[in-house]
């Protein structure tokens, strides 16, 4: 378990170092940054002045090893818009982002699960014909189509939610709606198919055979089996979600922290889209190191042995 | 001694696209306190889905029926879910085949162990694992106490299948159904857990059904014999009857199959049974297994008298092997039992 750890852990230090030095490179790609932070009307003085302010005439390994070391201990520079520390906004946003992402997944997870598992119980019965509806709709639905949908539905038609902002927690209904259900196809399919392959395994039987009742056949000797799988899957979309709210959180105006990266690529704003990158990114190690963990730890087979 | 189990008539049947499977039809046996009764029939004879029909745990789309499904006077063909459940583990144990894939996986030994005694009895989990860990002892695991926290993969087959056997004796079961319980193992394991589910059949005086289509194993430890083909039992009777005299011809061409020490010459051909089990899909008339016969005449397409031998035991074939030593076509004696 310890050598399985470490291997992962090394893993996820590696992909940090790449998404880094991409992260930075993003400076470069779009163009001269001094020329982006003097702005249209400058002149070539006005940019060398730029330049030499904000040490980009220096070689790139130096300016790459400064900003990382700085981001290392979270200082992420300055917003070219907000001329506020880049860290501090991206603190704000985050607390949104993450509450809309813990939502999200919760939804994902309430909803699928069962759903999952009631149709592996009866396949090819009415509830399973309705979760690959469900599930089939929500893979194939866009976001911002769904995300629209649901504001004509609900904010015009209806007047029940309001369309946008993030003031109270009915801002927050249906972005964890629009987000969850974005996650909650490939968890429902993989409930199923887990518990699908499950309830056909020899120790299911055996646990009819020693008298157990059809429940606790399901969720005990069933469901702890099938949800391994599911549960890593879950960990993943939780760090996708945290990353990938950005068009949810765009549509629905909430002030979350893929909202402010929509808004800063907009003005230009390269220090706090570099930090969203490279903080969305950070999540999506993190919880893909962790789902491995999980993976391990709900299974004796990798645990122990 | 009074019988613990009494079948009569059983079938099974299986819908298919294609027709119904008849898998299981009409079989009949009983079984009494404190003896071994061998089930023993090749690959699709029918012989695990007559097991899982007495547990109550056929496929969903099976349909089992019977005339008589008796086990110590409870009706198992009218017994509710409830009913059977508690039966299940308590009054009826089973034993299966692939002891790698039976205990599972995500839970400790301990925890199953647990589990089977709890399931029937209002009792503190100290005491189940005590008793949990006294059955270990008994059915030959060492440093009992350690195994209980291990998972089932940090367990040889062997072993794992002596937790089957531990598990189905948490109960105190009147009657164990084994199925093919050593296919799966080592040759050298299948002697040591044979000679096990014996002795411990023997002491808790528990009644057994040890399904199996191995012929040595049967010699062992049967008290009785039902051989079984095609769905059908071809014959029946105390091990001895039926291992000195063979009456069906399949039982003898089984027979045929196996090395006598002392008897068969070294490189000499064994016995075998040409072509296959036929289909049972659709109405199955006469014999079923007169197409592998030596022996088969036109009649075998009719309808099939069950006989009985002198000593006792039945058979289920056209030929009245009693009367006439010789395998001529003899005209068929109307002697339905």
């Amino acid at each position: 378990m310890l050598v399985y750890t470490l291997k992962r852990l090394g893993l996820a230090l590696l992909v940090t170092f790449a998404v880094s030095v991409l992260s930075f490179a993003l400076l470069y790609l779009s163009g001269d940054p001094a020329a982006a932070i003097a702005g249209e009307t400058a002149n070539a003085d006005d940019i060398e002045a730029v330049r030499l302010h904000y040490g980009l005439d220096r070689p790139l390994v130096v300016q790459y090893g400064e900003w990382m070391f700085n981001a290392v201990r979270g200082d992420f520079g300055e917003s070219y818009y907000f001329k506020l520390p880049v860290s501090q906004l991206v603190a704000e946003r985050l607390s949104v982002t993450m509450l809309l992402g813990i939502c999200g997944i919760s939804f994902a997870l309430l909803t699928a699960v069962p759903l999952g598992v009631a149709a592996a119980v009866r396949p090819n019965s009415l509830v399973d014909r309705i979760a690959l509806f469900l599930s089939v709709m929500g893979q194939a639905m866009p976001s911002f189509w769904f995300g629209l949908v649901l504001i004509v539905l609900f904010s015009i038609k209806l007047r029940v939610l309001p369309p946008s902002g993030s003031d109270s927690w009915q801002n927050f209904v249906m972005p964890t709606i629009v987000l969850g259900y974005y996650a909650m196809p490939a968890i429902m399919r993989l409930t199923r198919a887990g518990m699908l392959d499950v309830l056909g395994a020899d120790y299911v039987r055996t646990a009819r055979a020693k008298g157990a009742g059809e429940f606790r056949v399901m969720f005990k000797h069933a469901l702890r089996n099938a949800i391994i799988p599911v549960v890593s899957l879950a960990a993943v979309q939780m760090g996708f979600m945290l990353g990938g709210s950005i068009v949810v959180e765009s549509i629905f105006a909430l002030h979350g922290a893929g909202y402010l990266a929509w808004e800063s690529i907009g003005r230009n704003d390269l220090p706090t889209v570099q930090a969203l990158i490279l903080v969305f990114s950070m999540f999506y190690i993190v919880f893909t190191f962790l789902s491995d963990l999980l993976n391990a730890w709900l299974d004796p087979r990798m645990r122990v042995g | 001694m009074e019988n613990i189990l009494s079948v009569r008539g059983l079938t099974v049947d299986i819908p298919l696209a294609s027709g119904t499977l008849h898998a299981v039809r009409g079989i009949d046996f009983d079984v009494k306190r404190g003896e071994t009764l061998c089930v023993v029939g090749e690959s699709g004879s029918g012989k695990s889905l007559t097991s899982l029909a007495i547990m109550g745990l056929l496929p969903k789309q099976a349909q089992r029926s019977a005339r008589v499904l008796d086990f110590e006077g409870v009706d198992l063909q009218t017994a509710s879910n409830r009913d059977m459940r508690k039966l299940r583990g308590d009054r009826i144990s089973m034993i299966f085949q692939e002891p790698m894939t039976s205990l599972n996986p995500a839970y400790t030994i301990g925890d199953q162990l647990i589990e089977a005694l709890l399931l029937h009895r209002k009792v503190p989990k100290s005491v189940a694992r005590e008793r949990a860990i006294e059955l270990l002892e008994k059915v030959g695991i060492t440093a009992a106490a350690n195994r209980m926290k291990q998972y089932p993969h940090q367990l040889s087959g062997g072993l794992r299948q002596r937790v089957m056997i531990a598990m189905a004796l948490m109960g105190e079961p009147d009657l164990i159904i084994a199925d093919e319980p050593t296919t799966a193992l080592d040759v050298t394991i299948q002697a040591q857990i044979l000679r096990l589910l014996k002795d411990l059949q023997r002491e808790l005086n528990m009644a057994m059904i040890l399904i199996t289509h191995d012929l040595g194993v049967v010699a062992r430890v049967a008290d009785k014999v039902a051989i079984m083909y095609a769905g059908e039992m071809v014959e029946a009777g105390s091990a001895a009857e039926v291992f000195t005299s063979p009456k069906h011809p399949y039982t003898r061409g089984l027979l045929n199959c196996i090395p006598v020490p002392g008897k068969t010459a070294v490189g000499e051909h064994l016995g075998s049974i040409p072509g296959i089990v036929p289909s049972l899909i659709g109405d199955v008339a006469g014999c079923a297994f007169r197409s592998r016969c030596d022996e088969a005449t036109a009649q075998c397409a009719s309808d099939i008298p069950v006989r009985i031998s002198p000593a006792g035991h039945l058979y289920r074939c056209v030929h009245d092997y009693d009367r006439s030593a010789s395998l001529s076509v003899n005209q068929p004696k109307s002697g339905e039992a």
